[in-house]
């Protein structure tokens, strides 16, 4: 398979362009789609990049974008399915190769990142899929003889109803010709919502089947012929690597063929997995210093609170709203509060896995990652050859959450592969998974709001220090771009929804030498807490119900729409007996691609002798724009729930002398089925266009659950996670 | 080095391995039965859940020398063409998303459903315990192992 990547610059101007512009973007952009005009039949039913039917009338549609667990190689090719009018049960779900017509629209590049899938791809996948099926409609109409305005499609059928003539979408490909230029089609002509057959309704996932009976989908089940294995020791901090280690005794062991000094790290090669896990075991490597070598997260947060305290200390300003700076100085009162957040792990349950084949002519590279063009592009750099010259098989990813986004362990199975002369299949051991991860950056956080004599908002300072992202994920040039704005970390950090009149966020850069990644839902995991916390302490400064407060204070009636219908859900008002409720608002987006809308409620009680929390109920109402397949997105809310209920309960990762002090599952603990409330999702159409959703759950719970304590307790909880010792402090 | 002899899926297998090899490697790397995964090694996620003699085992804590002539039954092997009926609910309830640490969680609902054709939701949670799921489908598969029960 023809796998080709073209290179496509990223820049944070081209991103905003292309999510500005979307519908006429893409427009101008669709016809571009049709790499070639050949007959059907040498092209083999191809009508375009997206759309092959063969004369059987099977129809295979190719997926641009990589499964991790979100339902994408179901939604797109159900899209497209649903303005070609295919008959589903005849639909095979290809992956499309890394090839640049197959490029993210907005992000310009082959790259699942931001919830941001299904959004993107809209507009190309139904442009692309109503082309073909003019293509189809033409064909018949010239055979037939009648005008096209006269043929209708029903599901893989091509109507005529006048002379009640009907063919099949198989039938048709046997005759019909791609023409040289493909019939336009503008968004205005697509299929209007109304019509729609299958969004909107449920279809069972594809993918499902062969994840219920142990089918190979994933790198770590890739076997290739002559293959040897590899595991990776990296060194423990960003930017250091081996001064030396015991090569000759591990080389020694049994089973063990070579172990090899990288730049960032030690690879030990074998014959069998077992024997290199073992040796890995027996890894003596000393280790050179680089900025991270002496992090010592406890001390650093302390430093990082003490910096979003300091007037003086200036941090780089995101998006502003009037002069929020004055309006607080000259406010009859400011409320000030204070929230930290520790650094958090991705915990997939598939440790980094990559199959690399270093050969005379090129590389294959079998592995699942979010970015395809990079993984491709790094794999060429570290083969020092083309891209041309590299085959990625994109494998199915056992989770991710972010973190392969980085391909750092592309470019290390590469280079154990020149280093074996054989392909080798790298696995990382869990320990190195944890130890070697890159977290969600650890948060100080301060708020400080302006309020006028009758407690009415006028002006929101939201200070942040934290880690950045962006300059390891995409540069430093792309930084400067942004003009130094950290998009991932500020993330959540404004409140477009609410009635306030001047904002103002800057984020104050701790750079400590950490590896950092985006983390599922990015920086409204940490900065959506601390504004929704501060929201509850504002209603509680104005002795009201936290939830007619918010209702007053959301100008957007979507918001409000989200919050009353999760109060709803809870029966808001009705008491409890030891549990009590928390609520929050939440969102996920871009102000031009638009925000999908999350009110969230938790029901909790608090064993006061042990500290420990406990979720009885999670409720949760989402407007995603357009549904595009309603049980996924229940799926998916479940699953992000869950995921940032594990951060607002348990999971934290610190690091001492550089080194990360967690290791596996027992002390890195994410959430277990005994732990798992009961959990209600209300999903809610606003529109007509797919909005953000994989992600969606995680901005609201962490505060839902602090307010939910406060609620029981009249304790805040300020900083995430909260672990038993640090709710038996704050009950003290 | 040592050949251990034993059966998997009801064939008779004979494996040549180090004799503290885990079971999981001699099943998904050796045997290329790739349906078993790893996630810790360490028995503290149950993605590498298979039987053995019946019984539901983290094959990453099983070692070779412990095999001989043991039945060892993979997510390959835990019914003819996948049909069990736990198979058949996971795909009704839509459970995987992911996917990853599934035939984990099936091999072990699997071990619940053959000692306890009626198990209640908390007996389910207590035998689900130690299987994670970074992707949260837990309320699934409670669902799953429920359906599976009412219909099998
Ligand atoms: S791999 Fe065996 S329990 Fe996790
Ligand atoms: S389905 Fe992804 S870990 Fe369970």
């Amino acid at each position: 398979m023809n796998r080709r990547h073209s290179k496509a610059k990223l820049s944070r101007r081209e991103m905003l362009a292309g999510s500005a512009g979307l519908s006429f973007a893409f427009a101008v952009g669709a016809p571009s789609l049709f790499g070639e005009s050949d007959a059907f039949a040498q092209s083999g039913g191809r009508l375009n990049a997206y759309v092959t039917i063969a004369k059987d009338g099977t129809i295979t549609i190719a997926s641009p974008a990589l499964e991790m667990g979100q339902g994408v190689n179901t939604a797109l090719p159900l899209i497209i399915a649903e303005e070609l009018d295919a008959d589903w049960s005849k639909v095979r779900v290809q992956q499309a190769p890394v090839a640049a017509v197959f490029n993210h629209p907005i992000l310009q590049q082959q790259m699942v990142v931001g919830s941001l899938t299904v959004r993107g791809y809209w507009i190309p996948c139904r442009t692309a899929a109503a082309q073909a099926r003019r293509v189809l409609l033409n064909a018949v109409a010239e055979r037939w003889k009648v005008p096209v305005t006269e043929l209708t499609t029903e599901p893989s059928t091509v109507v005529h109803a006048a002379s009640k003539r009907r063919i099949g979408y198989g039938e048709v490909a046997a005759f019909a010709q791609v023409p040289e230029k493909l019939p336009e089609v503008k968004p205005e002509e697509l299929k209007p919502a109304s019509q729609f057959r299958l969004i909107g309704k449920d279809v069972p996932r594809p993918d499902v089947v062969d994840k219920s009976s142990g089918k190979p989908l994933y790198a770590m089940d890739v076997q290739v012929p002559g293959m040897v294995y590899a595991t990776l020791a990296r060194a423990p901090v960003r930017g250091s690597g081996p001064i030396s280690f015991n090569r000759d005794e591990l080389k020694a062991l049994p089973n063990i063929l070579d172990a090899v000094a990288l730049d960032n790290g030690v690879g030990i090669i074998g014959n069998t997995v077992e024997a290199v896990f073992a040796a890995r075991g027996k890894l003596k490597a000393e280790w050179r210093d680089a900025p991270g070598s002496k992090v010592d997260s406890a001390a650093n947060l302390h430093e990082y609170l003490a910096h979003v305290r300091d007037p003086a200390r200036k941090g780089v300003v995101g998006r502003t709203t009037g002069d929020a700076i004055a309006a607080i100085a000259g406010a009859a009162k400011v409320h000030a509060s204070e929230f930290t957040c520790d650094y958090v792990y991705h915990a997939q349950i598939e440790p980094h896995v990559c199959v690399a084949w270093v050969k005379p002519d090129g590389v294959e590279v079998w592995t699942g990652t979010q970015w395809q063009t990079r993984a491709v592009a790094e794999a060429a750099k570290a083969a020092g050859v083309g891209v041309e010259k590299v085959t990625l098989h994109q494998m199915q990813m056992g989770g991710s959450f972010g973190r392969n986004i980085f391909v750092e362990y592309v470019i290390d199975a590469v280079n154990l592969s020149k280093a074996a002369g054989k392909p080798v299949k790298m696995i990382q051991s869990r320990g190195d998974d944890v130890v070697h991860g890159r977290f969600r950056p650890m948060y100080a956080q301060r708020i400080e709001v302006g309020l006028d004599a009758s407690d009415k908002i006028v002006g929101w300072r939201h200070r942040i220090a934290a880690d950045t992202v962006v300059p390891y994920l995409y540069g430093q040039a792309r930084m400067d771009a942004q003009k130094g704005v950290d998009h991932i970390v500020f993330a959540g950090a404004d409140v477009p929804h609410y009635d306030v009149p001047t904002h103002i966020a800057d984020h104050i850069y701790e750079e400590r030498g950490v590896r950092t990644a985006p983390w599922r839902g990015i920086g409204a995991g940490a900065t959506n807490f601390a504004v929704e916390v501060v929201i509850d302490e504002l209603a509680q400064l104005a002795g009201q119900n936290p939830l007619a407060y918010r209702l007053a204070l959301l100008k957007d009636p979507r918001a409000r729409r989200v919050v009353e219908a999760a109060a709803k859900m809870a029966d808001w008002s009705r008491k409890r007996d030891g549990t009590a409720l928390g609520i929050s608002f939440g969102k996920l987006g871009l102000p031009p691609i638009g925000f999908s809308l999350v009110g969230t409620v938790a029901e909790v009680s608090v064993d006061r002798s042990t500290g420990r929390i406990r979720c009885h109920n999670l409720w949760c109402a989402a407007d995603v724009g357009l549904p595009v397949q309603p049980g996924n997105i229940v799926a998916q809310l479940e699953s992000s729930l869950i995921f940032a209920l594990g951060s607002a309960l348990k999971e934290r990762i610190t690091i001492q002398d550089g080194v990360v002090q967690q290791s596996n599952f027992h002390d890195y603990e994410i959430l277990r089925l005994s732990e798992i409330p009961p959990i209600a999702v209300e999903v809610i159409r606003s529109g007509d266009i797919p909005l953000p959703v994989g992600e969606l759950g995680i901005p609201g719970v962490v505060p839902a659950v602090s307010n939910a304590v406060f609620a029981l307790t009249g304790r805040r909880l300020r900083n995430a996670p909260f672990t038993p010792n640090r709710v038996k402090a704050a009950l003290a | 080095m040592a050949v251990v002899a034993f059966t998997i899926n009801g064939r008779p297998a004979k494996v040549e391995v180090a004799p503290d090899t885990p079971l999981l490697w001699i099943v998904r790397e050796h045997l290329k039965l790739s349906g078993t995964k790893y996630g810790c090694g360490t028995g503290l996620c149950g993605s590498c859940t298979v039987h053995v003699d019946g019984r539901a085992v983290r094959s990453c804590q099983v070692v070779a020398s412990q095999l001989g002539g043991k039945q060892v039954t993979t997510i390959e092997g835990l019914a003819a063409d996948a049909n069990h009926p736990l198979q058949r609910a996971w795909i009704a309830e839509q459970v995987p998303q992911c996917g990853y640490c599934q035939s984990g969680q099936i091999m072990q609902a699997a071990e619940l459903l053959a000692t306890n054709k009626k198990p209640s939701r908390e007996q389910i949670v207590a035998h689900m315990d130690g299987n994670l799921c970074r992707c949260g489908t837990y309320p699934r598969i409670v669902r799953a192992i429920e359906r599976a029960a009412r219909e099998a």
